[in-house]
């Protein structure tokens, strides 16, 4: 069983490393075919979902409905396309089927926003921020109630951790003593009109997530090694233990990997001309690292 | 259709909000798997209070705090059981409005929101008055909405609704209502209105509580002004049953509508929008709460003061057809 790995091999994560350059790759590809997406939060939790699919969570691709997976809320759902193009890569759909089906009204599949009625990988579908950690907090419950081992995974972005939901799902699960819950914050410092710590400031997040009730790891995101040791040490889903529910701050860079996008406020949201889809690949090919 | 004809108000006072925790713990003793979750609004001494005493693991207080309570409610629902959300009726239609949208209807989840106190039922003023849900929950796609005329009605859409497929909201108010209909062995179909009181110069197009106002209307109605007035139970505001419409419009010529809510959005509302898009050209009225925040009394002084009580149901629908 992969839950109950502890040990981090150096192999595998230059395996998931290089598995992040061609993710950020066909992400791009695919965002310049589309038109439209929120680059900046798509490059930035490229580490965290790579681990997840690919290593971390119980997952099968071919079934993604099986009942004992892993669930995994992304509650920064304009991200939504970082999952389609791992999905892709996971042989669910081509890059040319998603393309066809985007936003294309009665034909369309995939959106801006994750719909779990026509993805079925999606759990829950998203758009409007600060929804998914309650969603994600009735999904533990309904486990432990029912002595699942499935653990549930959501990714909140920093900005969106300004909705007051969240505090409100972070109050109940660290009073159920959630331990089946994971929640992962892409702490990439921007968010649509400039840095969060000038928009609104959340810090100390992990000062608050204690105070709460929450074990708190905090994590350079954007380095597989880093998310690979957080994810490994997570101690099992059991539904018969009742302990504190995990807090992963994960720093990030936004548009990570990409020069002109780099913690560049303007590359929240849109489409990428073919000049910029050259440079943003050949930025991206400069990242994976050497193997001797 | 048996309704009831004693209109003897103390002799059959029920309580759609104890019922309805009564029929949860039959449906756990029968076998039934769901979970039930709240909001700080389940005291002890009630039958719900009863119902999470004996079946506590699968019930969850999530503190005051309704839009985490409703978004909760749909990931319980995505771990695979139908969930009943009771939720205080002004907070789950305002405060959780962005939860009943996007986390139970757009993401199609089996959770049947029960919201309560529908109406002034509550007392204690506008803060805690529920006039707008229904305008809010008409215009959210795939909820259907139903509203019990009475306790018994409404023990039937509990239980029915653990085979029905999709998000609901259930309407009940405070408590203390009449019973309309004197036995419960007729049959409940969502979006099917129940003739519960024949009549041919008009037709009170009702829900909730305010079924029973209407009868007793509607028997003002016929000894005083000789006025036959048929009533319609809408116990399904969305879908809303069309073919009876069109039935009450070709028989009766005239509509009105009477509703615990707003005259703005509501059953009314609705009723009106089929009826015109119908091509109706009879007399129309909506009676129900006017475009204003509630005067403060006791519930019945405060429908009596808007003219939903029976003599106003009466006076209203008698000007209309007379004056």
């Amino acid at each position: 069983m992969k839950r109950y790995r502890n040990e981090v091999s150096p192999e595998r994560v230059a395996q998931l490393e290089d598995k992040c350059v061609e993710i950020r790759k066909k992400l791009l590809n695919f965002i310049y075919r589309i038109g439209m997406g929120h680059l900046g939060g798509e490059l930035s939790i490229v580490e965290m979902a790579v681990a997840l699919y690919y290593e971390y969570m119980e997952y099968d691709p071919k079934d993604p409905k099986w009942e004992g997976r892993d669930r995994l809320v992304l509650s920064k759902g304009h991200c939504s396309e970082t999952l389609f193009t791992i999905f892709s890569d996971l042989g669910m759909y081509s890059l040319d089927y998603m393309v066809e089906r985007f936003e294309t009204l009665d034909t369309a599949i995939f959106g801006m926003h994750s719909n779990r009625k026509y993805v079925p990988a999606i759990e829950v579908s998203a758009g409007s921020l600060g929804h998914g950690l309650p969603v994600a907090l009735g999904l533990a419950l309904g486990a432990r109630e029912q002595r699942k081992q499935w653990r549930t995974f959501v990714i909140v972005g920093d900005g969106e951790i300004e909705e007051g939901t969240n505090w409100e799902a972070i109050m109940a699960a660290g009073h159920h003593r959630l331990g089946n819950l994971v929640a992962i914050i892409d702490k990439n410092g921007l968010q649509m009109t400039g840095p969060t710590a000038t928009v609104m400031s959340i810090d100390p997040l992990d000062r608050k997530f204690e105070a709460f009730g929450w074990d708190v790891i905090e994590i350079d995101g954007n380095d597989m090694y880093s998310v690979c040791r957080a994810l490994a040490s997570l101690p099992p889903a059991d539904p018969w233990v009742r302990r504190k529910p995990i807090f992963i701050i994960s720093n990030t860079t936004k548009g990570r990997g990409v020069s002109f996008m780099e913690g560049n406020v303007k590359w929240h949201g849109g489409g990428i001309a073919k000049e910029q889809l050259d440079q943003a690949l050949a930025d991206i090919e400069k990242t994976r690292k050497e193997r001797v | 259709m048996a309704v009831q004809t004693t209109y003897d108000f103390d002799q059959m006072l029920s309580n759609a909000r104890e019922a309805y925790g009564e029929e949860l713990m039959s449906m756990a003793d029968d076998g039934l798997d769901f979970y039930f979750t709240y909001s700080d609004n389940v005291a002890p001494s009630s039958s719900a209070g009863k119902f999470v005493q004996k079946y506590p693991d699968r019930c969850f207080n999530f503190g005051i705090a309704e839009p985490n309570q409703v978004g909760a409610s749909a990931g319980l629902a995505l771990s695979g059981k139908v969930v009943f959300a009771q939720v205080f009726g002004p907070f789950l239609s305002l405060r959780a409005a962005d939860q009943i949208h996007t986390d139970i209807a757009y993401n199609d989840v089996d959770v049947r929101l029960i919201g309560t106190h529908a109406g002034v039922t509550a007392a204690g003023g506008p803060t805690h008055n529920c006039i707008a849900d229904l305008a809010l929950y008409r215009a959210i796609p795939n909820l259907t909405i139903a509203v019990p005329a009475d306790a018994g009605q409404c023990v039937k859409m509990i239980r029915q609704s653990m085979d029905y497929r999709g998000p609901m909201v259930i309407r009940i108010d405070r408590g203390g209502s009449p019973n309309v209909y004197a036995d419960n062995s007729y049959e409940l179909r969502f979006g099917k209105a129940i003739e519960a009181v024949g009549g041919t110069d008009i037709s009170i197009i009702s829900a909730g509580s305010s079924v029973y106002w209407s009868m007793m209307g509607a028997r003002i109605l016929k000894e005083r002004h000789g006025i036959s007035a048929r009533v319609i139970d809408m116990h399904t505001i969305k879908p809303m049953d069309g073919d009876m419409l069109l039935k009450c419009a070709s028989e009766t010529k005239n509509i009105v509508t009477v509703e615990e809510h707003s005259i703005n959005g509501g059953l009314g509302g609705g009723v009106a929008e089929f009826l015109l898009e119908a091509g109706f050209s009879g007399k129309f009225k909506r009676i129900g709460l006017p475009d204003e925040f509630a005067v403060l009394g006791d519930p019945d002084e405060v429908y009596k003061y808007y003219g939903m009580d029976p003599e106003g149901i009466a006076a209203q629908i008698e000007r209309l057809l007379n004056g």
